[in-house]
Parts: structure tokens; sequence; C-alpha cells
């Protein structure tokens, strides 16, 4: 296991874990996001080969409705 | 009607001349002008700033008139048209530009390339999710505020704004409207001060600062 920051906590991660797959396990909608990964914003095109590796911090915001 | 150097010695009176040269400088654009666009537009047309870019593709309806600032007369009418007239009732020598068509990811990087600060105030998450993703991709010097959660009533101090990359800011309490949390003036306006309120503070202090360098 690895550990990474995700908004903030410190998160266990499977080696090799995408960021496709976090956001699925979490129940994420990829087209409801945007992504951080170490003050960089992470292109959605990116999200199924983009690995998260020991000590990454990550952002997620996750878009709701209303406005 | 007042001369344009009447409103800006009024606006000065009240500001302060150093932030008001800040304010009528800045280059604000607005995308969506539902609740919160047509709200954040009327809070910076008043304080000032001096460009406006306006866009959005829907016309004024009834059921609009719960939280978004247009009126009866304006029903029918194109967004983009009825908020600029309103404008022009408040300070007439701000520049106002519109575009009404669709914001989709192959036209944001023309639309907004000459904003300092871009507003998104859509009211889909999905919409929201591809604004904010293609400013940060495509244009990562823009500072972008962004309005997320704003349904029902009460619960005011849970709306915040938060910093979460170095040029991008989250207004809302992050839940999503709903049948029992319909999306009403009061909470929508609080959202919509929030995101009027941080581009006030980016033009100040953050366009300020770039400007004096």
């Amino acid at each position: 296991m690895i550990q990474a920051k995700i908004n903030g906590q410190i998160v266990d991660f499977a080696e090799k874990t995408t960021i496709q797959q976090f956001l699925q396990a979490r129940n994420h909608k990829t087209d409801r996001v945007a992504v951080e990964l170490n003050g960089q914003i992470v292109p959605k095109s990116t999200y199924e080969q983009q690995e998260i590796k020991a000590e990454d911090t990550l952002e997620i915001v996750s878009f709701v409705g209303g406005g | 009607m007042p001369s344009q150097e009447e409103i800006y010695a009024a606006l000065c009176q009240r500001h302060g001349k150093a932030l008001q040269d800040k304010l009528q400088k800045a280059k604000v654009a607005i995308a969506g002008l539902g609740g919160l666009g047509s709200n954040i537009a009327i809070g910076l047309a008043r304080i000032g700033v001096g460009q406006l870019h306006l866009v959005d593709f829907d016309r004024v309806d009834l059921t609009n008139l719960n939280r978004q600032h247009y009126f009866i007369h304006h029903l029918g009418q194109y967004k983009t048209e009825a908020l600029k007239k309103q404008i022009g009732k408040i300070n007439p020598y701000i520049r106002v530009s519109t575009d009404c068509l669709k914001i989709t990811a192959s036209n944001v990087a023309t639309l907004f390339s000459d904003a300092d600060i871009i507003c998104e105030a859509f009211d889909v998450p999905e919409n929201k999710a591809m604004l904010v993703n293609t400013v940060l991709e495509q244009l990562p010097d823009k500072l972008l505020v962004s309005g997320n959660g704003m349904a029902g009533y009460g619960r005011s101090n849970l709306i915040q704004t938060k910093a979460i990359m170095s040029k991008f800011y989250l207004c809302g309490d992050n839940i999503s409207s709903n049948e029992a949390q319909p999306l009403m003036a009061p909470r929508v306006a609080i959202c919509a001060g929030h995101e009027a309120n941080m581009v006030a503070e980016l033009i100040i202090e953050h366009l300020g600062k770039e400007a004096e360098k």
C-alpha cells in the first residue's frame, strides 16, 4: 500500500491505482469532476493512464447542480 | 444622465481612487447568466468593474424570477441583452460585451482569451466541470472563480469560498439542488456574492500586484 493526500486527508492506495480507478471507486462521475495533482490540473484524457504515487497530493472537485 | 466623470467621482468617493482605478481596469467574463451570473454581474457593475463580458444562450423565463436578476418586462428576451440593459441603468460607462451562444470545450479558449478573471456561473454540473477543466488546461494564466452548491434555505454560513488551486477558487457548500432543497433567491445570492466578492479581492489584490511588477 502507498499513501497519498486527497482533499487534505491521508488515504491508503494499492500501488498503480489510476485516477480513473480512484474516481470510480469513490463513485465520482468523471464528467463532473476536476482533479488537481500536485498543483497541476490533470487533463481528463489522461485519467486512465495517470497513476497515483506515494506522497502525491490530489484535490478532487466534484461539481453539483444549481446556479 | 450623470456624466462618466460624475459616476467615476462618486465611485472614488465611496471606494477611494487607488482601488477604483484597479476596478475600472479589470476585465471580467461571466459564463452563465442565471441565478449566479446575473447577480454577480450586477454586483460587479455597481462597484464599477470596467469591462464585463456576458455569455449565455438562454432567454428569460417566468420560472427564473425566483432567483435571477431580471424583471417581468425582460420575459422572452435573451439574458445577455436583458442584463446588459440593466447594467446600463446602473453605470452606462461600463463596457459590456455579450455572446449569446452555448459555451463548449471548443470555444472556451477563444471566448475568454481577453478576460483577466472568469466566473463560472452555470447550473448543470457537467457544464461546470467542462468549463473549469477547459480553462485550467487551455487558459492556465486566467483567474477562475466557480460556484458549487447554493440550493435551499437557511445554513447561510455553510457557503464558503476556498482556494482550490493557485488560480482557481470555489464558492458554495458543494451540495446539489433537489426537490427538498430547491434554488431560491436568498441563498443563490449569497453564493453569487461570494463569487463577486472573490472577484473583487482578486482585482484589487492580485491583478493590482501583477500590474505593479
